[in-house]
């Protein structure tokens, strides 16, 4: 099967495109540009594959979780294991190709959104490493829940910016993000942690994060000479599942769970499951999507227990996958994803970020379902020692993001 | 003649149009429709209208708090589109243009969105976050029911699309004088003036300057070379200052006056 998407004005069928005030249409021809004459230079792709290596720590292992699998009862579940890059999660794979990518440009000035602040410590740390300058926005109640993460971030020279405006949340934190390189367009490079925002950021997070199933279609090639019946990932912005998913779009046998969060539920309406939910087609940072929004047209209020998937949209490219049939979403709550994020240390001794404990959940479930025939691979997106507080809290009764 | 062409061809060569911005619904509903005369009332050409949305990714504080203002106090885009409808049976001369975002009007879809428009009396359209490249089918509507499409024009627009954009616009075009978002202050007059003169070689519409423009001095200084001075957050500014929404009528009333004050005369044998 070929895949040749977005087409070149960055459309994935009826979604994406380039939605954006015309201050930022310069910029991000020039980005598309040089996006363009890198990709297809050695020496660019010799670097990054050069840092992703010895900075980074990939290759990733592929780790067979015996006694999860013993405790769902029925397919091999398989971890990538993500959460063991440099930083904690899988973000640094894009914020590693931005960076080279900014100091090519001439950019002296990093700035990116961030929820849980796992992209934005990845963004940090790369602009601390090649000498940038570095703004990070964030939603003030996503500072107050993920406070280790905003620590490391100040530890490696960033700015955090606290966003009070709106719901406080990662939507807020990148319209503030958009504002300021809007105003600061000549020096600042604008580091888009997820398969979001206007072309070409969803095709260029995507090439960079692809390295993920890339790795876990040969890793599981040469484990078990066969291809995975299944993968899941946890989709927010849905970067983490596209990086796992793209390698293997064309192997039609492997089926593709994006697992969103339903947060208190979905019929409670508070939730952060456009694709799920089904919510309309819309059109927010740049890109038309599946998109959570009232009869107005106004965007949403999300809830989520992880600040990471806390937010009203979803990549372009998702809303494809999910149109097409070649992926399907389900929803998970926060209370099946704290159950499985006990689960997995208390089984396996790795703590999972919240996020990836949305897809461990769900893949707890399919494992069942496809029986011990089967093996699937869960993207185990990060780590979970930012969230230590939040389950604390948690279990302590105490209602975070209320 | 429509009344945008019309207000630009009654004042070409005299003075350049004065256009205050409001958010519609901001502070409520029911005072944007007297807020709207004593625009008029104090010298403005044409007015502009924003509708709120929850997400305004190209304003500044000032702007994205009325949207907020506006929306607790229940505005909606269909609320303030019956607003300028209302604003129409004591002024049926003053063009008005509604400003927003692209998502609500999706929302609504473009053909019912352009139709009320009409029905409302309203000129022109702007959609800040879709550029001419997007908005195809957009454009279809609005020609349709016959409603002005205005695009933005920035700094940062390269030489290949400002033909295109020129191409997409009707009524006039909105150049956005700095890179950043409205409200903000680091506004170069002389290098407004220079670009203007490029943008004017490539398109022949009217040219409207906006954002950056914030007291009698700096409209006196676009307003000397600009078609249109379109003045936003500094009026939005003093809707939240007052003690009262009648206070703060009054207050923008005043400083509306002195702005259309300050406006140059300009034209043959007329220095300013």
């Amino acid at each position: 099967m070929s895949y040749e998407q977005p087409d070149e004005r960055g459309h994935f069928g009826p979604y994406g495109g380039r939605f954006v005030a015309e201050t930022l249409m310069g910029p991000l021809a020039e980005l598309e540009r040089a996006y363009r004459e890198a990709r297809s230079d050695p020496a660019f792709q010799a670097e990054l594959a050069a840092d992703l290596r010895d900075y980074v720590g990939r290759p990733s292992p592929l780790y067979l979780a015996r006694r999860l699998t013993a405790e769902a009862g029925g397919a091999r579940i398989y971890l990538k294991r993500e959460d063991l890059n440099h930083t904690g999660a899988h973000k640094v794979n894009n914020t590693i190709g931005q960076a080279l990518l900014a100091r090519r440009m001439g950019k002296k000035r990093l700035i990116a959104e961030t929820g849980a602040g796992q992209h934005g410590v990845a963004t940090a740390t790369v602009a601390a490493r090649l000498g940038l300058s570095c703004v990070i926005y964030m939603g003030a109640e996503d500072i107050a829940r993920q406070a280790p993460n905003v620590r490391r971030m100040r530890l490696l020279g960033a700015e955090v910016v606290s966003v009070t405006l709106g719901s406080q949340t990662l939507k807020d934190a990148m319209n503030e993000a958009m504002r300021d390189w809007a105003t600061t367009v000549d020096e600042t490079f604008y580091v888009i942690g997820t398969v979001s925002g206007p072309h070409p950021y969803p095709a260029m997070v995507r090439d960079f994060q692809a390295v993920i199933g890339q790795e876990a279609r040969r890793q599981f090639l040469e484990r078990e000479g066969r291809l995975p019946q299944a993968l899941v990932a946890c989709v927010g912005g849905g970067s983490n599942a596209i990086g796992l998913f793209h390698a293997f779009l064309g192997d039609a046998e492997v089926a593709l769970y994006g697992v969103e969060a339903a947060g208190k539920g979905l019929a409670s309406g508070r939730h952060a499951a456009p694709l799920t939910a089904n919510s309309g087609r819309g059109v927010l940072h740049g890109a038309r999507s599946y998109l959570m929004f009232d009869e107005d047209g106004q965007i949403r209020d999300t809830h989520s227990i992880s600040a990471g998937l806390d937010y009203p949209g979803v990549g372009p490219e998702h809303a494809w996958l999910k149109d097409t049939g070649r992926a399907q979403y389900v929803a998970v709550d926060d209370e099946a994803a704290l159950a499985a994020f006990h689960r997995l240390t208390r089984l396996e001794g790795i703590l999972p970020a919240l996020e990836s404990s949305h897809a461990l959940a769900y893949a707890h479930e399919l494992a069942a379902r496809l029986g011990p025939e089967a093996a699937l691979i869960v993207n185990l997106s990060g780590r979970g020692d930012k969230d230590v507080e939040t389950v604390a809290a948690y279990a302590g009764g105490k209602t975070c993001h209320a | 003649m429509s009344r945008i062409r019309g207000v630009f061809a009654a004042l070409s060569g005299r003075r350049a149009a004065l256009v205050p911005f409001i958010t519609g619904g901001d502070p409520t509903l029911a005072a944007t429709v007297p807020l709207m005369h004593a625009l008029v009332r104090a010298g403005a050409d044409l007015i502009e209208v924003g509708m709120p949305f929850s997400d305004p990714m190209a304003d500044g504080p000032a702007i994205q708090m009325a949207h907020q203002r506006a929306l607790a106090a229940g505005a909606t885009t269909r609320a303030v589109i019956d607003r300028i409808a209302a604003f129409r049976r004591d002024d049926d001369r003053t063009p008005v243009i509604l400003m927003g975002y692209v998502n609500p009007v999706e929302t609504m879809g473009y053909d019912v969105f352009a139709d009320a428009c009409r029905a409302a009396g309203v000129d022109g359209v702007i959609l800040v976050d879709m550029p001419p490249e997007e908005a195809g089918d957009w454009r279809a509507q609005a020609a349709r029911a016959g409603i002005d499409t205005i695009f933005l024009l920035s700094p940062t627009t390269q030489a290949e699309r400002l033909a295109l954009i020129a191409a997409a616009s009707t009524g006039f075009l909105y150049y956005v004088a700095l890179k950043g978002v409205t409200g903000a202050s680091h506004l170069n007059v002389a290098d407004v003036a220079a670009r203007l003169s490029v943008v004017r070689k490539a398109a022949a519409l009217p040219v409207g300057v906006g954002f950056g423009i914030r007291d009698a001095r700096s409209a006196a200084e676009v307003g000397r070379f600009a078609d249109a001075v379109i003045v936003g957050s500094a009026i939005v500014e003093r809707m939240a200052g007052g003690a009262s929404a009648e206070a703060a009528m009054a207050d923008v009333e005043t400083f509306v006056r002195e702005l259309r004050a300050a406006l140059p005369a300009r034209g043959a044998g007329t220095p300013s």
